[in-house]
């Protein structure tokens, strides 16, 4: 389906996000912003939903903590049980203080490394992929708010642009995608 | 009103229990156990705003400035505690440490004579250091310099109000930092002195850090139902939700560092096993189990569980159940920190414990509430007031 998408940018992330909460009250639907780093309070203007990172983070920590019980419990007591310190060698539960900084490490330890490679492959950021931003200034210190003909069909293109105007962007580009 | 009937239902909780066990042995010892407890853990609340505070000025942070007020008005209950404290320890000392009870290392029948039938070789080895003269002198070291620095960024922090400028702040910044570095020594060699000598054989090098966690976490939990409660009132229309978060956020973050301290101190000891080591748990596994493990429990399970999701820490309703139900489980920690030592078996929460905490916790709410009376609620020329105005996370 063919789209037209307007990418406007900004040199101050404070200025887009009043004309971000300008536009959108007037009903203008932000598709998406690009910026070097987290805008604070940007999220609920342009609409974006809360983030289930936090979910799987938990998930992954209670896979770490499963996989380091029963792997300490089968290597440590069932396998070739090991007496240190005079601690008695067939119990795991009257053990379990010397399992908790490992279980507590390895908890860390998956839902840290889980959640970085999530985060990654849902941005398609993984090292190697093509760039998503649309202007390599949005890496330094430019802002770029894009929005999609589609979803502001109720707008011409040239409102939209008076509108743009109106909120104190710098540049403004237009891409036809398909 | 609320800290008036706090006050006297307090007081007649102490004069019954005083009443009941006066003849029931121990009467000293338990009374001075409970003033102890009570002191030291409404002291470091006051303490415990105060260190926040410094750490506040010297990372030069912005959030916090909407509800510096309210953590000013917290550590204003510095000198209250600082008297009592003073009373209390005092007393120990006029009473050769309760006779023995509580500072074993002050009674002379432990070290005078060393064919005396009490003769206590530990003791008597550790008397260079745990000495009255030498107690004092440290003592009053920690007290006055807290009171020093307490005075001065009260009294700074009254100016910026007036005069503004950055000057102020640069100072606070200075003298916070300076501030940090005499409390990371005193706030460990003070729980030494004033509490792990009461195990006086017992030593364990992580004890000043966890006396430390668990007064910040407690300072933390005490500052967040208080600005709740102050919001609630409307006193602090610029406090938003954002502000709330991240006190809460404090709170289960010291929670986890008074839990982790707990347990790595516990561990090590388990794990090495050495019988001078062990006696310290023995006591307290032996004659407090369901109080002991039960304390740990709620500190460490009630914040994790109840203020893991980023709701529940802006919902006042969880914070002030969680926060109501860890300044319990804290105090619980200092009583058997203290009483473990001094009562051993004899102690049992009754009349006089509640009593006497009810009391102090009239006393500190009603100095705490006076002192929000004193200043302007949203200190007029802090710097980064603009910025934690619109505080937004």
């Amino acid at each position: 389906m063919a789209d037209k998408v307007i990418y406007a940018m900004y040199d101050d992330d404070d200025v887009l996000k009043d004309g971000a909460k300008k536009l959108v009250s007037k009903g203008v639907k932000v598709a998406e912003v690009f910026s070097p780093f987290p805008i604070h309070g940007i999220d609920p203007i342009i609409g974006v939903k809360n983030t289930r990172l936090g979910i799987m983070a938990f998930l992954y920590g209670l896979t770490g903590l499963t996989l380091a019980t029963i792997g300490m419990r089968y290597f440590m007591i069932v396998d070739w049980p090991m007496n240190i310190g005079g601690k008695p060698n067939f119990s795991y539960m009257e053990n379990i203080l010397s399992f908790i900084p490992i279980t507590f490490e390895f908890t860390v330890l998956c839902a840290a490394h889980g959640m970085a490679v999530t985060y990654l492959l849902v941005n398609k950021t993984l090292p190697g992929m093509p760039a998503q931003n649309p202007d390599p200034r949005t890496t330094d210190d430019k802002f770029v708010m894009e929005f999609r003909m589609s979803e502001n069909s109720s707008f011409s293109e040239n409102e939209l642009e008076e509108m743009l105007k109106e909120t104190g962007m710098i540049e403004m580009d237009q891409k036809e995608v398909h | 009103m609320l800290t008036t009937v706090l006050a006297i239902v307090g007081a007649l909780g102490v004069i019954i229990g005083i009443a009941m066990s006066w003849n029931g042995g121990h009467f000293g010892t338990r009374f001075m156990t409970n003033a102890l407890t009570n002191s030291f853990f409404f002291f470091s609340i006051g303490l415990g705003a105060l260190f926040f505070l410094t750490l506040q000025y010297a990372t030069e942070t912005g959030w916090y400035a909407t509800v510096k007020r309210v953590i000013e008005a917290m550590m204003g209950f510095l000198p209250v505690g600082i008297v009592m404290m003073l009373v209390v320890l005092l007393t120990l000392t006029f009473t050769h440490g309760m006779h023995g009870h509580i500072y074993p290392w002050m009674d002379p029948a432990y070290f005078a004579d060393e064919a005396g039938h009490h003769y206590d070789a530990i003791i008597a080895g550790k008397r260079p250091y745990l000495n009255e003269i030498f107690f004092w002198i440290r003592t009053i070291a920690y007290l006055a310099t807290y009171y020093l620095f307490y005075r001065g960024f009260k009294m700074r922090s009254e100016q910026e109000d007036k005069i503004g400028g950055t000057d102020i702040h640069f100072t606070n910044y200075k003298k916070g930092a300076l501030f940090l570095v005499f409390f990371s020594v005193f706030s460990s060699t003070s729980s030494w002195d004033w509490i792990m000598s009461i195990d006086v054989h017992w030593f364990s090098t992580l004890f000043g850090w966890y006396v430390f966690a668990g007064m910040w976490c407690t300072t933390m939990t005490v500052l967040v139902m208080l600005v709740l409660y102050l919001k609630k009132l409307g006193y602090l229309p610029k406090v938003n939700d954002s502000h709330i978060h991240d006190i809460g956020k404090w709170t289960f973050a010291t929670s986890f560092l008074w839990s982790y301290l707990f347990f790595s101190q516990f561990m090590l000891i388990w794990y090495a096993n050495i019988p001078e080591e062990t006696t310290y748990y023995i006591t307290r596994i032996e004659e407090y189990q369901l109080i002991y493990f039960g304390m740990f429990f709620i500190n460490f399970a009630f914040p994790m569980l109840l203020l893991m999701s980023r709701d529940a820490k802006r919902h006042a309703g969880i914070l002030t159940f969680v926060g109501l139900i860890i300044v319990a489980g804290h105090w619980m920690d200092v009583f058997i920190m203290i009483s473990g030592g001094s009562m051993g078996a004899n102690a049992h929460i009754g009349v006089l414990e509640i009593g006497m905490a009810v009391l102090f916790l009239g006393i500190f709410i009603r100095v705490v509430l006076t002192n929000l009376t004193k200043a302007p609620l949203t200190p007029v020329n802090h710097p980064f007031l603009d910025e934690s105005i619109h505080h937004e996370i």
